[in-house]
């Protein structure tokens, strides 16, 4: 079966589980799913966690059991938006912070597609950022996936709204002094219907959230995230590309766990909470302007 | 079909309809509001689907993605919309995906005056989107003009793989006069037809033709749409010998179909050797002048442009030949007047021109007749 990889929630409290498994990439049924072109190696640094939201979104893709068909990338534009150029979907690469416009257009012209937006933090929340809590309040059955990495890499690590307070960047060289949104929080407040947040150290968890949010029919939020070691890691000295991928690990923490704690620990508690925050059922955008059209048709009879 | 009192942005709204474009994206402004509200109205009893967008700049994004979804689709506005839609136009331009943007001009600049007419977009229709691109841009003066060349708008942008514009204005927009429209199902607008399979589509090949044919995402067709300089299949390259074709290709693709794309109404009249030039809601003035000053003995030729881009040359060259003097009566300080002085000489040129939001009078016209003798 293809969906062994899926964990389930307990397995998914022991950090050590989430170590991936060899084997994976062996399995034609995912190597199909990337485009066999002159397009690789991919443009990212060597050490990027975007790669591994890429694997995390072709195995969650593969898990539902998709079509290549049946699936749309729509991205925005900035180092995570290049994503879709590898994948072997309808794939549109728009303009910078308009995935989700873009995307709401095709949603509703195939409401039977499974349409996901691929985008980074500076373009899903800076320039994009009405698109994101109207899509949201929408419910416009989307899966947005925000690969989250505190700057904006492909222009040279400018702050982004998600840059942490007093983290250096090229146009903040003495701090950040601009609080970050928190991008589940937001999600959540402007109505969406799943929201989850987890690592690019956690992959095996991206994998689950990501198919559970594609499986959604609603607003999905997938936050992922990844660093940059070449910018921001670079301007605040911490460290190489392991080594930030090891501060995913250590600077973590599960909802459960999180759940566990007293009230003081929790209020203590400076780690990024990695879980999904809301799964809900309401009705979808989509389906609801079908019903429209039937109730404005059936009126005219 | 009954004849019916309609105004210009309702007559839109039933163009749009009758060619079967089944997805609106908008935002509301005046003076266009009216286009949003019949769809809005009109749309889901045909199966079709309207959005009311959280901005221009969405809406246009929307109106995209519903035509890769396979949906003909039309966004309308105005001068503080349309310069939100920019950007994602030139998307649409460089990707060669079909959609109408209507744009009821209202005075500018910034927010102007929202109930003023002006024709002040018009310069902004073809470069207000960075870079080279082509673009078809028309104007209607009248009612039913409006419902045709919404019509015409959606058979171009399918036949050319290119966004076309609607430049009308608040005059025609608002304006109501009696139509009657052909019955709807001896409408036919362009279709796309890929022959291709899908293992062997190139969305973006470089045909002799200039137009590859558009196939819709989500039916075997799956393929690569950027906004980069693409090759033939739509990856990004950097490649010199697969930019430079498609650079050739996509800013040409319209100078091969000019015969077809290049729409006027022409009144001559032997031995004029003045003549007014003129678009949208001010040909309705030039044409009243022209009356006047015939029905007193002066000999005038009238030149209406229904299509303003890519600019009539051979017609205003033609014109140009013909007379000494081209008045160009237009509701901005001059725009298309360049567009004539360059193909005639600016010496022949006299502009009649007003941007306070009131009408070009005939008798401005007139004057400028006299005045230029």
């Amino acid at each position: 079966m293809s969906n062994q990889h899926i964990l389930d929630a307990a397995t998914l409290e022991n950090d050590e589980a989430l170590i991936p498994q060899s084997g994976w990439f062996e399995r034609s049924e995912t190597l199909q799913k990337l485009r066999k072109n002159k397009k690789f190696p991919t443009i990212w640094c060597s050490g990027c966690g975007i790669g591994v939201v890429m694997g995390a979104l072709i195995r969650a893709i593969d898990h539902l059991g998709l079509k290549n068909d049946d699936v749309a990338l729509v991205a925005g534009i900035g180092c995570s938006a290049r994503m879709p150029v590898y994948m072997d979907f309808n794939t549109m690469h728009t303009a910078h912070g308009r995935a989700l416009a873009f995307a709401t257009g095709l949603k509703i012209a195939r409401p039977d597609m499974k349409v996901i937006a691929v985008m980074g933090d500076g373009d899903a929340l800076a320039i994009g950022g009405n698109h994101f809590i109207h899509a949201a309040r929408r419910n416009i059955g989307i899966t947005a996936l925000v690969v989250n990495n505190a700057i904006y890499g492909m222009t040279g690590g400018q702050y982004s709204p998600t840059t942490p307070l007093g983290g250096r960047a090229t146009t903040a060289p003495y701090g950040n002094i601009e609080p970050p949104f928190p991008i589940c929080e937001l999600a959540t407040a402007a109505g969406a219907s799943y929201v989850a947040r987890s690592t690019v150290y956690h992959a095996l968890e991206l994998d689950k959230f990501l198919a559970e949010a594609i499986a959604k029919d609603g607003f999905s939020l997938v936050e992922a995230v990844s660093y940059c070691h070449t910018t921001y890691g670079r301007l605040n000295k911490l460290g190489a590309a392991a080594d930030m991928m090891r501060s995913l690990k250590d600077n973590t923490i599960s909802k459960s766990a999180l759940d566990r704690m007293t009230p003081e620990e929790k209020a203590a508690n400076t780690k990024i909470v990695r879980g999904n925050f809301v799964n809900i059922d309401r009705p979808e955008y989509t389906n609801t302007y079908a019903d429209l059209i039937t109730r404005v048709q059936e009126g005219e009879k | 079909m009954t004849v019916k009192l309609m105004q210009g942005n309702e007559a839109i709204a039933m163009g749009a309809l009758a060619a079967g474009c089944r997805f609106y994206a908008g935002y509301p402004i005046t003076p266009s509001t009216e286009v949003a509200e019949v769809l809005a109205r009109e749309l889901p009893r045909v199966g079709g689907k309207f959005i009311q967008m959280e901005d221009e700049i969405a809406s246009m994004a929307a109106i995209i993605g519903a035509r890769v979804g396979g949906l003909k689709s039309m966004t309308a506005t105005s001068g503080p919309g349309f310069s939100l839609m920019q950007e994602n136009l030139g998307y649409a331009a460089n990707t060669e995906i079909p959609c109408v943007v209507v744009d009821v001009q209202r005075l500018g600049p910034s927010t102007g005056s929202p109930t003023a007419a002006a024709q002040g977009d018009v310069m902004q229709a073809r470069w207000g989107t960075h870079g080279d691109h082509p673009i078809i841009a028309l104007s209607p003066i009248s009612v039913r003009q409006a419902f045709d060349l919404t019509v015409t708008a959606f058979d171009m942008s399918e036949r050319y793989r290119t966004p076309v514009l609607l430049m009308t204005d608040e005059i025609i927009g608002h304006m109501r006069e009696p139509v009657e429209f052909p019955d709807f199902s001896t409408i036919k607008v362009y279709e796309q037809k890929v022959n291709e399979k899908p293992e062997d589509y190139k969305a973006f090949r470089n045909t002799p033709d200039g137009v590859p044919p558009f196939a819709a995402q989500g039916l075997g067709y799956r393929y690569h749409i950027t906004g980069m300089l693409h090759d033939e299949v739509g990856f990004p390259t950097q490649r010199m010998d697969e930019i430079d074709p498609w650079v050739e290709r996509l800013n040409s693709k319209l100078d091969k179909y000019m015969d077809e794309i290049a729409l006027v109404e022409a009144d001559h009249q032997v031995g004029a050797r003045v003549a007014l030039l003129s678009y949208g809601c001010s040909a309705r003035t030039a044409r009243h002048a022209m009356k006047a000053a015939r029905s007193r003995g002066q000999k005038v030729d009238l030149l209406t442009l229904l299509t303003l881009w890519p600019f009539p040359e051979r017609q205003v060259e033609a014109l140009g030949e013909r007379v000494d003097r081209i008045c160009v009566v237009e509701m901005n300080l001059g725009q298309m007047a360049l567009e004539v002085e360059r193909i005639v000489g600016r010496k022949k040129v006299v502009r009649v021109t007003r941007a306070n939001g009131e009408m070009i009078t005939p008798q401005m016209v007139l004057d400028a007749m006299e005045v230029s003798k």
